[in-house]
């Protein structure tokens, strides 16, 4: 009994010190984080504009709901952006560092490692995309009167289960392909959202693709977040959302850590868990 | 019961020519014993087979036939058992170059399951130990000599208490004074812990000053294992280097090719 509570106790620290290791890389890069936030916001600006400049070539729309909507698919696409790149990108950065060895050699078990780097990416994902969010709604004068953030947050908190599963499974590409692992990671981002209703309803889509998008956890976290944010939908209301996402992330996070260690087996067997390849 | 434990080691990686794909032997049948608190050496030229037989070790590799046991635990089936009392410091001290020793040391040291309360107290103790300057320990990395980094890297693996060090060419590519502050440090913590020590070098006196007994390695065999009186005796040599040049027909400057060119 005793050796368990110590091996779950040393596998807790471990988790705090992948989070604790990514808090000093953010402070430490404090400048380009700063960076990065400036240019997510040009981009999402970009976006958001897309509403205003239909209205301007005569297209006839309700313009701050369309802006509104936009903005949260942008919002969303960031914050996936994030939590995706915190997994993939630690994996990748630690094969330059070529810290990769040490970290692979600690005791710390795969699931807390890429759970903990998880973790990080949610909580950081959450911080960063809430900052969007308010100067891009303050940019544009948009309000919210009838949001349920509460509900629409739930959502994003059971959606990153299932973002955090699938991050686990770009985590690993790194490992197998160092030259361009990292940017299949980018790859994957993109297909998750491009099906999943980014910046239009889903039914657009032709019939294969919505067929794609009742896999996408992200297609779930789009619909649901909108309806509590535009329309005020409370958490009763968006439970035909909030229970496949639910459903996925039982999925993702299981299928996430499988994939990841057939990966690293795959890494050790061919001598490239190492740095530089 | 042996702190390392090989018996015939084979890996081979495949490496690509074009379309064409050849399996070459990195390892090919080394077996070796290691007692608990004893000091090994492995000569050989880059490209031996020193670090693969180190990365084996260390959980990193996956061996493709033989046996390796540390401490009784197989590396392949019971990996986590191996971590948990191996560490390494190698010839790159790898590290994040914008986090300070403190917060390097801080974070690898969590992997091993140590509180904050804990490594607040040790980090200091132990980089002072190895020498380093307090009033730097807070600068980033990048900011540091090479031979600072190297006893930051050895700072590490001692912070979480290892009874198997795998050292692989610690010393390599630091200054005169550098080297001889890690190999001092070196054999003082084999005086004052209960560590075994694998050290993978291609420097002779390194060998010769630290080990109990040294190896040889070439194209991935075990050529010998032994004291190095003997050894000199069983290749009729005056010196190590002579003994490692009558075994593999080489000097240690030549280069083998990359082993692990997968």
């Amino acid at each position: 009994m005793h050796v368990v509570s110590g091996a779950v106790r040393g596998q807790a620290i471990a988790l705090m010190g992948v989070v604790e290791r990514n808090a000093y890389l953010v402070k430490r890069y404090g400048f380009w984080e700063l960076a990065f936030f400036v240019w997510t916001v040009a981009n999402t600006l970009t976006i958001v504009f897309i509403a205003r400049g239909i209205e301007a070539t005569g297209g006839r729309l309700d313009v701050d709901r369309q802006a509104a909507s936009l903005l949260i698919g942008a919002v969303i696409w960031s914050y996936l952006g994030i939590v995706f790149e915190i997994l993939t990108e630690t994996v990748a950065w630690e094969r330059w560092e070529g810290t990769i060895e040490y970290t692979f050699m600690a005791p710390l078990s795969r699931p807390i490692h890429l759970i903990g780097m998880g973790a990080f990416g949610v909580l950081y994902g959450l911080l960063r995309t809430a900052a969007l969010f308010a100067v891009i709604a303050l940019s544009f004068g948009l309000a919210f009167p009838q949001a349920d953030f509460a509900a629409a947050l739930l959502l994003l908190a059971v959606a990153s289960i299932s973002f955090v599963g699938v991050g686990m499974v770009t985590a690993v590409l790194p490992l197998i392909s160092p030259e361009k692992g990292a940017q299949l990671g980018f790859i994957a981002q993109g297909l998750l959202l491009v099906v999943s209703g980014v910046y239009y309803p889903v039914d657009v889509m032709p019939g294969w693709m919505q067929a794609i998008a009742t896999i996408s956890p992200a297609t779930y976290a789009l619909h649901g977040i909108r309806a509590a944010v535009l329309d005020g939908a409370g958490v009763a209301a968006v439970w035909g959302d909030l229970w496949p996402l639910l459903v996925l992330g039982a999925v993702a996070i299981p299928a996430g850590l499988a994939v990841f260690a057939a990966g690293e087996r795959y890494a050790k067997r061919h001598g490239k868990l190492k740095r530089n390849g | 019961m042996s702190a390392v434990e090989v018996v015939g080691l084979h890996k081979q990686f495949v490496r690509r020519q074009g379309r064409r794909r050849t399996r070459v032997s990195a390892l090919e049948g080394v077996s070796l014993d290691i007692a608990r608190g004893e000091c090994v050496a492995i000569l050989g030229q880059n490209g031996s087979g020193k670090s693969t037989l180190v990365r084996v070790l260390s959980t990193l590799l996956l061996h493709d036939g033989g046996s390796v046991r540390v401490f009784g635990h197989d590396v392949a089936r019971d990996p986590r058992a191996v971590r948990r009392v191996v560490n390494r410091v190698s010839v790159e001290a790898a590290f994040f170059k914008r986090l300070s020793a403190t917060e390097n040391l801080a974070y690898a040291a969590r992997f091993y399951g140590q509180a904050p309360g804990e490594t607040r107290r040790r980090i200091p103790e132990i980089l002072d130990a190895v020498g380093f300057p307090a009033r730097r320990a807070r600068a980033p990395m990048e900011d540091l000599s090479r031979g600072m980094q190297q006893k930051v890297a050895l700072a590490r693996a001692l912070l979480t208490s290892p009874t198997l060090l795998l050292l692989d060419e610690p010393t390599t590519g630091l200054d005169p004074r550098s080297k001889l502050e890690v190999q001092e440090f070196i054999r003082a913590l084999r005086s004052t812990h209960d560590t075994t020590t694998l050290l993978c070098t291609h420097d002779m006196a390194e060998a010769e000053a630290l080990a109990d007994r040294v190896g040889i390695l070439d194209g991935g065999r075990l050529l010998a294992l032994d004291v190095t009186p003997a050894l000199r005796r069983r290749y009729e040599a005056a010196t190590l280097e002579e003994a490692f040049l009558a075994a593999t027909g080489r000097t240690l400057d030549d280069d083998e090719d990359d082993e692990e060119a997968a």
